[in-house]
């Protein structure tokens, strides 16, 4: 779709909202108009049963009048009756039809011999106004042969009824060009919304990650649905952040190890002379590659666990064996380190959890005390001088507390530490503080840890133990 | 022993068939997952070495129909995927070890050696003899020259993986799975400090030792040098 056939017309005509008030009128105009035929049917049928009644009983009154009297006593009464008013009608016809009396200037065909009554038109001969009008009659035989016809003149109820008509269609006709007309500016109005954000969504689509879909502001269900776009884009754009991130680390810190390889295996090539020192030179080669294995998997896993999908393997992790087991199985590492390994304070706390990536996190943890905890000087640990004048053997203390719902995992030495500032940078990919350079790893540690942490809903906190460091994980339980 | 290897990169499998010619056994090669299963079917090998992904049938679709078949040939699971839950579905599939690519050679024998051992029923033996060692697995009593030894309960559990698998190489990461439940690298020698220890408590009194360090590959308990 091109920019310039999305507000065309033909694309207003489709969109959902101008199809539904589209039918909406439609409903509208069907259930009113049966509702005013309904009006007008009863009003007619309402007007004919008043016109009945009046003309019959006048109809009564006036043969009585010629059976008790006489047929001059009728041609009088019918005259004086004629005589005044113009809505009432009258007609008397003598045996052969003359006529004797009344207003009626003709006999209207309906009303002739052997018509029973109904709705006829009229000339009204005096007055002005002499145009045709509708009365309603009805016309009796009299008993010496005349004919009598009592009529009223309906034409105001017609008139009513028309009007009403009238009215009722040019309502529909406001109805449904007011309704369609909305609803075209509405649909109008919100296609320019999506296509403001179809706009965006295509530059976002052809590389501008940083776009954003609009917000007018108003709080409207297009700025709530964009706002939610936003947050999924913004998440997106982390994770391509990271994807890069990863890529680029991989690029640049693997090829450190990949040349050591290749210098390895290159040397070996151009120096071993026995067996035994081409041996030992391809030796050196695969553990090269071992450590780059090692460096891959860890990264791998770290964006495996940044894009979050392992709601599927948590259980409910009981915290406190996991602690105890990453211990003893470090506890005979950290004593040769001439450290002190002491996870005794272990609280009953259960979370849920990937029981294997919080086991590995927690090993990273201890790793990685261990590793600081004794290093930093070339001294072991129960050589520094600090440590003797303070009086504290170097240890490493593990902790488990339930601190305010969340599990609270510690992991503390009383080594060298370090600073502030390289403790915000230690949690980073591939970071290794200088002071480390020297020791094996693959510099993703703690960031796996973090990384652990964070797909928990957790995080990880590197403090100052005064002397040494505290790394804190904390988990929601 | 005979190792069926159903894997499509065929360097990856030349190389596989060749190093287990050098290390005394027979290899034949399928390159798709049909295939490898009507050869499996013929039920001659000790060992399946399946691929995870692989052309016609995958790999896990071949071994559950394996199963399903009543074939227990042990199979050794060789993916590129390394996550706890795609070794938990490996395992669910029915293979009876998973290998992560890339692995080292002296990883993936070690395996299929102890694979191939799960079918002698000596697994279920309730004393274990090496030389003079003794490992009793219903008292969990250790003694070695008619001496009793005193160990942890990791140590005695490091200590009944290696005699079960006297003879036959154990590299560090079997150890860490097995003994520990640990299905990751740790940056640390941890597994070499616990065996030291164990050697320090079962070979450090005697004249000969028992537990011997492999190099590259990891360790082996057996009587002779």
């Amino acid at each position: 779709m091109t920019a310039s056939d999305t507000a065309s017309p033909r694309a207003t005509l489709r969109t959902t909202i101008f199809g539904l008030s589209a039918v909406g009128v439609a409903a509208y105009l069907v259930v009113t108009a049966a509702m005013f035929a309904a009006v007008v049917w009863q009003l007619n049928r309402g007007f004919a049963a008043d016109v009945l009644e009046t003309l019959s009983a006048e109809v009564r009154t006036l043969t009585a009048i010629a059976e008790t009297e006489d047929a001059e006593a009728l041609r009088r009464t019918v005259q004086r009756l004629s005589r005044g008013a113009n809505t009432r009608l009258y007609f008397l016809a003598a045996a052969d039809g003359s006529k004797l009396a009344g207003n009626l200037v003709n006999l209207p065909p309906k009303l002739a011999p052997g018509g029973a009554g109904g709705i006829f038109p009229y000339s009204f001969a005096a007055g002005p106004d002499s145009g045709q009008r509708y009365a309603a009659g009805l016309a009796v035989q009299l008993s010496e042969g005349g004919r009598l016809i009592v009529a009223r003149d309906v034409e105001d109820q017609r008139q009513l009824i028309w009007w009403l008509r009238v009215l009722a269609l040019a309502g529909f006709g406001i109805i449904v060009l007011g309704g369609l007309g909305l609803g075209w500016l509405a649909s109008r109005s919100v296609l320019s919304r999506v296509d403001t954000m179809s706009e965006a969504t295509r530059r976002i689509m052809a590389g501008e990650l940083a776009g954003r879909l609009p917000i007018e502001g108003s709080g409207d269900e297009f700025d709530r649905l964009s706002e939610s776009v936003n947050a999924m884009l913004a998440r997106i754009e982390d994770l391509m952040h990271g994807l890069k991130e990863v890529s680029d680390n991989i690029a640049h810190d693997l090829k450190t190890p990949v040349n050591r390889l290749r210098h390895r295996a290159e040397a070996t090539l151009r120096t071993a002379k026995t067996p035994g020192e081409l041996s030992a030179g391809l030796g050196q080669t695969i553990e090269a590659a071992d450590e780059i294995i090692k460096t891959f998997n860890a990264l791998l896993l770290i964006a495996r666990l940044e894009a979050g999908a392992i709601e599927e393997t948590k259980a409910t992790v009981a915290l406190a064996p996991v602690l105890a087991d990453a211990a003893e199985l470090y506890e005979p590492v950290a004593e040769e380190a001439g450290l002190k390994l002491i996870a005794e304070d272990l609280a009953d706390v259960s979370i849920k959890a990937n029981r294997h990536l919080i086991g590995q996190a927690v090993i990273n943890l201890i790793d990685n005390a261990i590793k600081y905890g004794r290093q930093s000087d070339g001294l072991e640990a129960n050589e520094r001088p600090g440590m003797q004048a303070s009086g504290t053997s170097p240890k490493i203390e593990i902790a488990l507390r339930q601190v305010n719902g969340r599990a609270v995992i510690t992991v503390a030495d009383n080594g060298p530490g370090i600073s502030a500032k390289d403790r915000a940078r230690a949690t980073e990919r591939f970071v290794r503080l200088d002071k480390s350079r020297s020791l094996p790893g693959t510099g993703l540690g703690l960031s796996l840890v973090a990384a652990v942490a964070r797909l928990h809903g957790g995080e990880l906190r590197l403090e100052d133990n005064a002397p040494g460091l505290r790394a804190v994980l904390t988990l929601p339980v | 022993m005979r190792v069926l290897i159903i894997e499509d990169d065929s360097e990856t499998a030349t190389f596989l068939v060749k190093a287990l010619k050098e290390s005394g056994h027979t290899a034949e090669w399928a390159a798709d997952g049909i295939t490898g299963l009507e050869l499996a079917r013929e039920g001659a090998f000790d060992v399946l070495l399946v691929d995870r992904m692989l052309p016609e049938l995958d790999g896990l679709s071949v071994i559950q129909t394996l199963r399903k078949e009543g074939n227990q040939t042990p199979v050794l699971v060789l993916s590129a995927l390394g996550e706890v839950d795609d070794r938990v579905r490996g395992l669910k599939a029915g293979g009876d070890d998973y290998l992560t690519k890339p692995y080292a050679y002296a990883e993936l024998l070690a395996r299929v050696e102890a694979l191939s051992r799960r079918t002698i029923p000596g697994e279920q033996a309730t004393r274990i003899v090496v030389g003079d060692l003794v490992l009793d697995r219903l008292s969990h009593a250790v003694t070695r020259a008619g001496e009793q030894i005193a160990l942890q309960p990791r140590e005695y559990r490091l200590l009944e993986y290696l005699m079960k698998h006297a003879g036959q190489v154990v590299t560090r990461t079997m150890l860490l799975e097995n003994v520990w439940d640990y299905h990751f690298d740790p940056q640390t020698n941890v597994i070499d400090v616990h065996v030291s220890r164990l050697r320090a408590k079962i070979d450090k009194a005697f004249d000969k030792p028992l537990i011997h360090t492999v190099r590259g590959a990891g360790y082996v308990v057996r009587d002779s040098e």
